[in-house]
């Protein structure tokens, strides 16, 4: 993967895969601490413990289509390539939670790339999953919630354009609000 | 400074698209829409899928064609990543492979508008993609 955005949009594929119907991913971006990380939740079917030991290893993969699972181990070797961490905790029927740190000043740390594109990509494709995403850098924090959103919508779909525009706006001058 | 948007700025927008919506969806009833699913696992993703996905999205609003853009797991094709799943309304399904942005125009112009089959078509055993994984 050329940058961690498109982690995310792949991590997240496999929390909608076990048919997740909150997805959180909080973003700890913080020049003070030189970190950049990543952490995605969410209440999908989880799994299966016998998985576990192996899961950051690519012959683990549930999919039949193909016998190995990337997405996971590509992850945790980009993050630990830079001498940060990674880990994974599940539960079945519970959900699991992944988190990835980068150490950003590390020649290897990817580029963060369009973060504010895949988040808002899976929220306009997925619109029956309720996705909370928090911001946290060294000036504050923001929580972009679809549940509040809806909330206020009343009804009204979030895939409005007009709707769309005016989400995209608001989540781009938060976010720049913390840098 | 011009003050940050906000989530009590989009319900006071909201009356005003409720009022536009009412007359646009009179035409939109979800079985008239056509449907995209893009395939986002790794190796889609790792192959443009996102680009993809993004022009599908802005292109099908911008060019006034009801449809809704989903994301799904993988669908089988990894040598032909990326791939999307494109259904018109009362048809079965079809697989497209290899697809770029000059390939997604075609398939917006030459088959979703007029129906006329796009080269790179993956032949299918007709269960949807989502059946997989
Ligand atoms: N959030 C999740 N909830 C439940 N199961 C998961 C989750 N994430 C991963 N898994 C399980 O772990 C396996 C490995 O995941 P990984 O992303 O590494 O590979 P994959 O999704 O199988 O294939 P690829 O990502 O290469 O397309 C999956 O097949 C799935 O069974
Ligand atoms: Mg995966």
């Amino acid at each position: 993967m050329k940058d961690i955005s498109l982690h995310i949009l792949d991590i997240a594929q496999n929390s909608i895969s076990a048919k997740a119907s909150v997805i959180a991913i909080n973003i700890t971006d913080s020049i003070n601490q030189n970190i950049y990380s990543v952490e995605i939740i969410d209440n999908g079917k989880g799994i299966p413990s016998e998985m576990m030991p192996t899961i950051t290893d690519p012959w683990t993969t549930s999919r039949i289509t193909r016998k190995v699972g990337l997405g996971i181990p590509l992850f945790k070797q980009n993050a630990e390539l830079t001498g940060g961490h990674f880990s994974i905790e599940s539960e079945v029927g519970i959900g699991t939670q992944l988190k990835a740190t980068f150490i950003k000043d590390n020649i290897d740390c990817l580029p963060q790339g369009d973060i504010q594109g895949v988040l808002l990509m899976l929220v306009f494709s997925n619109t029956e999953i309720d996705f909370s995403y928090t911001f946290t850098t060294d000036k504050g924090e923001y929580t972009f919630d679809t549940n509040e959103i809806k909330q206020v919508l009343e009804g009204v779909s979030i895939l409005q354009p007009e709707i769309k525009k005016y989400l995209k706006e608001m989540l781009a001058e938060n976010i720049k609000e913390l840098y | 400074m011009a003050k940050i948007k906000s989530l009590a700025d989009l319900q006071k927008m909201k009356a005003d698209v409720q009022n536009k919506v009412d007359l646009r969806e009179k035409g939109d009833a979800v079985d008239k829409l056509v449907q995209v699913k893009v395939s986002m696992a790794t190796c889609g993703i790792a192959s443009g899928a996102k680009q993809i996905m993004e022009f599908f999205m802005d292109e099908l609003d911008k060019r006034n064609i009801g449809a809704v853009v989903t994301q799904t797991g993988c669908m089988g094709y990894c040598y032909a990543e990326p791939t999307i799943e494109v259904t018109l309304p009362g048809q079965e399904p079809v697989v497209y492979g290899y697809v770029d942005q000059s390939k997604a125009d075609d398939i917006i112009e030459k088959y979703i508008k007029n129906g006329e089959l796009v080269d790179g078509i993956i032949p299918q055993n007709y269960e949807t993609i989502d059946d997989k994984k």
